[in-house]
């Protein structure tokens, strides 16, 4: 929500001069749609009856969560030893998964906030989904490093909190900055999520019909009333909460791959992680948020406020991104060429030709060769193949993962001391079921909570223009 | 304000259309109305400058709360590394700016963050469930697509009929007196 107040009223001269030609601006909105469509349409999917394939839906996703509890469970109970974990490779999947869900969250934070400081009127009406996005991968995230402390009933320790043992944390350590890192990225987003999802909680509540209904959404909207002097301090926190989730959502990412970057091991002790891993997370994020609107705009025909134009916008992030990903990988072979450094040279040759070449040129052919396909309108337009290209980028961002954690702790400085890394069945449980965990989360927030930023959508329309004739 | 005036919160009046309340609000601050607010869908582009309101104090909050993180972080990490239980790792300085500096950091916008947003709530006097607007009938359309204006009784330039009149001429539509 920008402040920029237009007081264009006197036309320059040079302008009648030169004539410049009128460059049409894309339509936010399609059709022409009025504030009462919109108020109706996001309503309207909280308001109408629990639609079949949304139960259906529902229920697959708590049997899919329960493959994480399982696996949870057969942890705690049992040991670490049910994981693939062994000597040399000591970060297996646990680590992936939770490197690959953080980075899923990022795109929900750049959409809600820098696309906000960059004003960029498209973010509207997709910033919502995205932040919930944001929330839910973050849990998912979390569940992971959580378990991997072992015992996790000391999980707390890793907290800055008085213990029996009269020690605290080590704040020398990476992974310290991580449990900080990624609890305030949690907080922060979860605190400008809600605040965003305010005033539409107040139209939702002053629709409402059933007591229940009232009694749910009044709570949830503290009162709202949308008097300007409300909006007018309520316009300054968003703005603020956007200028601090920007360096906040740089900071989580640049801080995961300190965990890895601030160790010698060859292929992690690089000074590119940080800007490569942000960006790999922004497009892995995108994807992610295509992959979950594409079908929601059909299913509840959104096309009006998501038109081609979101769509396009989205593809060619992804597309950036995925590029700037692919200059990456070539910059970590020509450093470590360059570095002279025989163990550094051996990790990327044995990255791209090694034990681990089958997951290398899997990761490379998602992340560098599919999303070039989004330089081509056709394939922009053709929103199968889009949703088909983004699961591509997914499957591909948990691969680049994989290759950094386990190619570079596979095979480090002592051959005599090599390994090879698979996962137990227990890893690929738990892994599995974070994506019904993230489902279940995701489908209450579609049934319960407003879907699309009324508000917002109804700022950008044309005829909110307080000076529009 | 005289007697009859006692239960009355005050004077509402409806408009359909951005620009009307844009221009209505304007009226209404040049006539030096102080107790008075225009409640609407979403925010209006240039609605603080139309109702002549300065600047939200929620920044002040902000700073508040990011200086108490940045405070918070670099006393956490001395405190615990290197007062409390000093850690000795690799010989170097129990405690620098250097090697804490993501604590602080993370602590700074985690503090800051909570200043914005518990500042902007307790601005707006947030939560507040009771209030004679959601009596009003017509109000429940002001989060789809109504635009109000409401003179408070409050003001002391307040009186109900010629407060009614008032919002006649700015080219209201519906105008109704609220009870307290």
């Amino acid at each position: 929500m920008a402040h920029a107040h237009d007081s264009s009223s006197e036309r320059p001269a040079i302008l009648d001069k030169v004539r410049p030609a009128e460059l049409p601006r894309p339509k936010l909105i399609l059709n022409d749609r009025g504030f009462h469509w919109i108020t109706d349409k996001v309503c309207g999917i909280v308001e109408e009856p629990t639609p079949l394939w949304w139960k259906v839906l529902f229920g697959v996703a708590l049997f899919i969560a329960s493959f994480t509890g399982l696996g949870l469970f057969y942890l705690v109970s049992t040991g670490t030893g049910t994981w693939g974990l062994r000597s040399p490779v000591g970060w297996g999947w646990a680590i992936v998964n939770f490197v690959f869900w953080v980075g899923i969250g990022h795109a929900g934070t750049l959409i809600s906030a820098i696309l906000c400081l960059l004003r960029q009127k498209w973010r509207t009406s997709i910033n919502r989904a995205a932040e919930a996005m944001t929330i839910f991968a973050v849990m998912c995230a979390g569940i992971f490093p959580l378990f991997h402390v072992g015992r996790v009933w000391f999980g707390w320790w890793l907290f800055p909190l008085p213990n029996q043992n009269g020690i605290w944390p080590q704040f020398r350590s990476p992974l310290e900055w991580d449990v900080f890192a990624v609890s305030t990225y949690f907080t922060v987003s979860t605190l400008f999520w809600y605040m965003g999802m305010v005033p539409d909680l107040g139209a939702i509540r002053d629709r409402a019909k059933t007591w229940w209904r009232k009694a749910f959404y009044s709570v949830l909207a503290l009162g709202w009333r949308g008097g300007n002097r409300q909006w007018s301090n309520f316009e300054m926190a968003y703005l603020l909460l956007a200028g601090l989730s920007t360096p906040l959502v740089l900071s989580v990412h640049t801080i995961v791959s300190f965990d890895f970057a601030v160790s010698n091991v060859p292929g992690w002790h690089t000074t590119i992680f940080p800007p490569y891993f942000v960006a790999g997370a922004i497009f892995s994020g995108f994807a992610m948020v295509l992959t979950l609107m594409l079908p929601l705009r059909a299913i509840y025909r959104l096309h009006d406020v998501i038109n081609q134009y979101h769509i396009d916008n989205m593809c060619k992030i992804i597309l950036a991104t995925g590029t700037m990903v692919g200059y990456a990988y070539a910059t970590e072979f020509f450093i470590a060429a360059y570095s002279g450094n025989v163990y550094e040279k051996f990790a990327f040759i044995n990255r791209a030709f090694g034990q681990y070449s089958w997951a290398y040129w899997i990761m490379v052919s998602c992340n560098v060769i599919t999303p070039q396909l989004f330089w081509f309108k056709k394939v922009r337009e053709n929103h199968s193949l889009v949703w088909i290209i983004c699961i591509f980028v997914n499957v591909g961002m948990w691969f680049e993962r994989f290759v950094i954690t386990c190619t570079s702790l596979a095979n480090d400085y002592l051959p005599s001391s090599w390994g090879y890394y698979s996962p137990t069945i227990v890893d690929i449980f738990t892994f599995f079921g974070t994506f019904g965990f993230f489902s279940v989360l995701f489908l209450l927030f579609i049934r319960f909570l407003p879907l699309l930023p009324m508000a917002e959508i109804k700022m950008v329309a044309p005829q909110a223009d307080p000076h529009a004739h | 304000m005289n007697e009859r005036n006692e239960r009355i919160f005050g004077v509402a009046c409806t408009f359909r259309k951005p620009a009307d309340v844009f221009h209505a609000a304007e009226k209404v601050r040049d006539a030096g109305w102080t107790r008075w607010d225009v409640h609407t869908p979403f925010p209006i582009h240039g609605m603080d400058q139309a109702m002549g309101l300065p600047r939200s104090k929620v920044p002040r909050l902000t700073l508040l709360g990011g200086v108490t993180g940045f405070i918070t972080g670099c006393l956490l990490t001395w405190y615990m590394n290197s007062y409390d239980y000093p850690l000795i790792v690799g010989g170097k300085p129990y405690w620098s700016a250097i090697y804490p500096f993501p604590i602080m950091y993370e602590c700074t916008i985690l503090f800051a963050a909570f200043g914005t947003f518990f500042g902007q709530f307790i601005l707006n006097r947030l939560p507040h469930h009771h209030h004679p607007l959601f009596e009003l009938p017509n109000f429940a359309r002001v989060s789809d697509d109504t635009f109000m204006v409401v003179l408070e009784a409050h003001d002391p330039k307040f009186h109900v009929d010629d407060s009614r009149n008032f919002l006649q001429s700015l080219g209201g539509q519906e105008i109704t007196v609220i009870r307290d």
